[in-house]
C-alpha cells in the first residue's frame, strides 16, 4: 500500500457513502442532510483521490473483502476482490469528483424543486446511488457489478420521479427507466449466469484466465446478453428510449449528476468486461466492435439530429448525451490503445461539460421556472454568469479549441486515422466533424436564443442564481477550460489506463 | 432419440427460456402498468430458476458437511466428545467439500467440459460441468476418507453417498431475488404515484395526456378529445 496505516483505502469510497446514506434519513429537513451529503462526498473524493494517486505510483491495488483472498496455492480468490487500476481510479475519481461540485450546488435547486419534508428522503438516495456507482466501479466482482448497478439503479428511479413535484411527467419516465433498466439489469445477469456455468467462477480475472481459449456458444450468448443488458442502462442507440424523459424530468441537480456520472460508469463496464474479462482471444468481439462502429455513428447523427428539434433544453442536452454515447462506443469500436484512451478522455470530459450545462439550465429553472427555450430568451442580459457558463461549456460540448472537448475529438480523429476498421478511417474523421455540426446547430440555437433574442418584454425581473451555484456551476466550467492545458492529467491517465485495460495478456491492470 | 434426450435432459432450461419470453411479451405488449411490472416480475423469476438450475444436482444435498454424522452417538452432550474423536472425518469430510467448490470452480478440469454432450443415461438432468465432476468427486472422497470412516461404519455409508449442491448460485440468486423485490416495490409505489397524478395506469391514455400537455391537441383528435381535455383539468387541479 501506497499510504501506510490507510490498508482499508480501497473499500473507504464504497463504505464512506453507504454507511452515511441511513444517518442522512434522520435528519431534520433542511440545510442538515445537504451539509452532511456534501461533506461525505468531499471526503469520499479524497479517498478516491488518494486511490488514483496511489495506483498512478505503486501500480493496481487489490483489496479482498473481508480478508477472503485467494487461499494457498489457488489463484481465485474466495470472496469478493476489488481491483483498482488505473481504468476505474479514473472513473471513480470521475465520479466523486462530480458528485463533491454537485452535491453543494443541489441545495437551493432542490429546496424549490422538492417538498421540504422529502429533502432527507432525496440526499438518502442521492448518497444510495453515489456508492452504487462507485460500487460498480470499484469491485472485481462479476456479480458484485449486478448488485451495486442495481443499488444505483434504484435509487435513480426513486430520485427521477421526486421531479414529479415540477411535471408529473417525471413519473412515468421513471416508470419507463425502471421497466427499461431492469430488463437490462436482468440480461447482465443472465449473461453472468453463462459465463458462471462456463467457468465456475465470478472474478474477473478468474473468468479472463478461464474463458481463454473457450469460445462455445454459451459464452458467446453470455457475451451477447451482458453487451445488451449495459447497452439498455448505457442507453445505447436504439436502446436509448428512456434516456430522454428521465434526465428531462428530473430534478435539475439529479440531471446534473446522472448525465454526468451514470453512463459514464456503463461505459467503464463495457470496457472492463470486453476487455479484461473477454479479451482479444475472444472471437466473437470483432462482432461486437463492429456492431458498435454502426450503433456509435448512428447514435452520434440521429440523436443530435433530433436535439435540434427539442424545445425543452434539458431534453435537448439529454439527447446530446445519447450522442456522446456514440463517440465512447465509436472510441472502444476501434479496438486500440489510442481509441480506448480517446474514449475514456471523451468519459471524462463529458462529464465535465455535461455537468456544467445541466447546472446551468438548473440555474434557469430555479428563477425562470422552466426549461423550455423561451425561457432563454434574453438571458445574457437577465442573468448573465449563468448564460455565459452555458454559452463556454456548450462550445466545450461542439469541440471548440481552448475547451476540453476539442481534446475529445482531436484524439478520437487522431485515433480513428490509425485504425483499419469496416469504415475507411477517412469517412469516420469526417463523419465525426459532421456530426460535431449539428452539435454546433443546437448549441448555436441556444447561444442565440441568449445572447441575441429580446427579453420577453412581459417577463418579471429576476436575479441571478445564487452564490453557491453559480460558483459551483462556473468551478465546471473553469474545469472545462483548465483541463485543454493541463492534458497530461486526463490524456495521461487515459493512454496509460487503455493500456492496463488492452493488455489482457496480463489480465487486471497488467504492468500498471 | 438423441433430440429427445437432448430436450427432455434439460426441460429446466426450456422453463426458464419460456417463461423468460413470456415476461418479456408481457412486458413488450401490456398496457397497464402493473400488468407491466408482473411480467417483469416473471421475467426475473425465470433467471432465478435458471440460477438454481445452474446449482442443482440430483440427489445434491445442502452443503452442510455430514461426516460428523455419528451412528452410536446423539448429537447434543456428545457434541465435543464427537468432534474429537472424528477429528479425522471431519477434516476429510472439510476437504472434500472444499474439492468440490474447487472443482466447481474449474481450476483444474478442462473448463470446456461443459461444452461435452448429453450426460450418459440421462439420470443428471441438466448438462453442467459442475454436474459432471460431483459424482466422481464424491466418489474420491470416499475412497480417500475409507480409512477413517471405518470406524464407524454407518457415517462411512452416509460420506459415500454425500453429493454437494454447488451453493454459490443459489446465494447469488438469493441476493438478486432481493433485488427483484426492491424492484417491484419501486415499480408498483410508482403505479401508484402515476394513478394519484394522472388518474389512470394504461399506458395509451397516459401517453395521450403527456402529448396534450406537451403540444396542446390531443394525441387521436378523433376519440381523445373530450377525455384529453377532462383529465387535463384533472391533472391541473392534482
Amino acid at each position: 500500500m501506497a499510504i501506510p496505516g490507510l490498508e482499508q483505502l480501497p473499500v473507504l469510497p464504497v463504505v464512506i457513502p453507504l454507511v452515511a446514506a441511513p444517518l442522512t434519513l434522520l435528519m431534520k429537513p433542511g440545510r442538515a442532510p445537504w451539509a452532511w451529503a456534501t461533506l461525505v462526498s468531499w471526503v469520499t473524493f479524497v479517498t478516491t483521490l488518494l486511490l488514483l494517486e496511489g495506483v498512478w505510483v505503486n501500480g493496481p491495488i487489490e483489496y479482498a473483502m473481508g480478508g477472503w483472498g485467494a487461499p494457498d496455492g489457488m489463484t481465485a480468490p474466495l470472496g469478493i476482490t476489488y481491483y483498482i487500476d488505473l481504468a476505474n481510479a479514473l472513473v471513480l475519481t470521475l465520479v466523486a469528483g462530480i458528485a463533491s461540485v454537485v452535491f453543494p450546488y443541489a441545495y437551493y435547486s432542490v429546496e424549490s424543486e422538492i417538498d421540504h419534508r422529502q429533502t432527507p428522503a432525496f440526499y438518502t438516495a442521492l448518497l444510495i446511488c453515489f456508492t452504487g456507482l462507485l460500487g460498480v466501479t470499484i469491485t472485481g466482482d462479476a456479480f458484485n457489478v449486478f448488485v451495486f448497478l442495481e443499488i444505483s439503479s434504484l435509487s435513480t428511479y426513486a430520485l427521477v420521479a421526486m421531479g414529479a413535484r415540477n411535471d408529473r411527467r417525471a413519473l412515468t419516465a421513471s416508470f419507463n427507466y425502471l421497466v427499461m433498466g431492469t430488463i437490462g439489469a436482468t440480461f447482465f445477469v443472465i449473461g453472468i449466469g453463462l459465463l458462471y456455468q462456463a467457468t465456475g467462477t465470478l472474478n474477473m480475472l478468474d473468468l479472463h484466465q478461464q474463458l481463454m481459449g473457450q469460445s462455445n456458444r454459451m459464452v458467446e450468448a453470455g457475451f451477447a446478453f451482458i453487451i445488451t443488458g449495459i447497452g439498455l442502462k448505457l442507453a445505447m442507440v436504439p436502446l436509448h428510449l428512456w434516456l430522454p424523459n428521465a434526465y428531462c424530468y428530473a430534478p435539475s441537480a439529479i440531471s446534473a449528476f446522472l448525465a454526468a456520472t451514470a453512463t459514464k460508469v456503463q461505459v467503464y463496464i463495457i470496457l472492463r468486461f470486453m476487455f479484461t474479462v473477454f479479451g482479444f482471444e475472444f472471437a466473437f468481439l470483432d462482432v461486437a466492435l463492429n456492431a458498435f462502429i454502426i450503433l456509435g455513428i448512428a447514435g452520434m447523427f440521429y440523436a443530435s439530429f433530433v436535439a435540434v428539434f427539442r424545445d425543452n433544453v434539458k431534453q435537448m442536452l439529454a439527447y446530446s448525451s445519447i450522442a456522446q454515447i456514440g463517440y465512447m462506443l465509436l472510441g472502444i469500436s476501434f479496438g486500440t490503445v489510442d481509441g480506448v484512451a480517446a474514449s475514456l478522455i471523451h468519459v471524462f470530459n463529458h462529464a465535465l461539460m455535461k455537468a456544467a450545462l445541466f447546472m446551468g439550465v438548473g440555474c434557469v429553472v430555479l428563477r425562470i421556472g422552466y426549461s423550455n427555450f423561451s425561457a432563454f430568451n434574453g438571458l445574457a442580459k437577465r442573468m448573465p454568469w449563468t448564460a455565459w457558463g452555458l454559452i463556454i461549456s456548450g462550445l466545450s460540448l461542439v469541440g471548440v479549441p481552448l475547451t476540453v472537448g476539442f481534446i475529445s475529438k482531436w484524439k478520437l480523429m487522431e485515433a480513428a486515422f490509425q485504425t483499419q476498421t469496416i469504415i475507411p478511417p477517412l469517412l469516420i474523421v469526417l463523419l465525426i466533424g459532421a456530426s460535431s455540426l449539428l452539435a454546433a446547430i443546437y448549441i448555436g440555437r441556444l447561444a442565440y436564443a441568449m445572447l441575441l433574442q429580446p427579453v420577453p418584454e412581459d417577463a418579471e425581473p429576476v436575479k441571478e442564481a445564487p452564490h453557491l451555484m453559480r460558483i459551483t456551476m462556473w468551478i465546471m466550467v473553469l474545469a472545462n477550460i483548465w483541463f485543454f492545458f493541463q492534458t497530461d492529467v486526463t490524456v495521461g491517465v487515459a493512454t496509460r489506463a487503455a493500456q492496463a485495460l488492452l493488455d489482457t495478456g496480463l489480465g487486471y491492470g497488467g504492468a500498471y | 432419440m438423441d433430440i429427445i434426450e437432448f430436450i427432455v435432459g434439460r426441460y429446466n432450461y426450456w422453463i426458464f427460456i419460456t417463461l423468460m419470453m413470456m415476461g418479456l411479451y408481457i412486458v413488450i405488449s401490456r398496457g397497464n402498468l402493473v400488468k407491466t411490472i408482473v411480467g417483469l416480475n416473471l421475467f426475473q423469476t425465470s433467471v432465478f430458476i435458471f440460477y438454481i438450475s445452474i446449482g442443482k444436482i440430483v440427489g445434491g444435498t445442502a452443503p452442510i458437511i455430514v461426516g460428523n454424522y455419528k451412528a452410536d452417538d446423539s448429537y447434543g452432550d456428545g457434541h465435543g466428545d464427537g468432534y474429537g474423536a472424528d477429528a479425522t472425518v471431519t477434516d476429510h469430510g472439510n476437504s472434500g467439500a472444499s474439492e468440490n467448490l474447487h472443482d466447481t470452480d474449474g481450476l483444474d478440469l478442462p473448463s470446456n467440459s461443459l461444452s461435452a454432450d448429453v450426460p450418459a443415461g440421462g439420470e443428471v438432468s441438466a448438462a453442467s460441468g459442475s454436474l459432471h465432476q460431483m459424482p466422481e468427486t464424491a466418489a474420491d472422497m470416499a475412497s480417500g476418507t475409507d480409512a477413517a470412516y471405518a470406524s464407524v461404519a454407518d457415517a462411512a455409508a452416509q460420506g459415500a453417498e454425500v453429493i454437494y449442491t454447488n451453493p454459490l448460485p443459489h446465494v447469488l440468486i438469493l441476493t438478486a431475488i432481493v433485488v427483484g423485490v426492491a424492484t417491484t416495490a419501486v415499480g408498483l409505489a410508482l403505479a401508484v404515484r402515476i394513478r394519484e397524478a394522472y388518474g389512470t395506469i394504461e399506458e395509451d391514455e397516459l401517453e395521450a395526456e403527456d402529448h396534450f400537455a406537451e403540444f396542446g391537441v390531443p394525441l387521436h383528435p378523433e376519440q381523445g378529445q373530450g377525455r384529453g381535455q377532462g383529465s387535463q383539468t384533472q391533472g391541473g387541479a392534482a
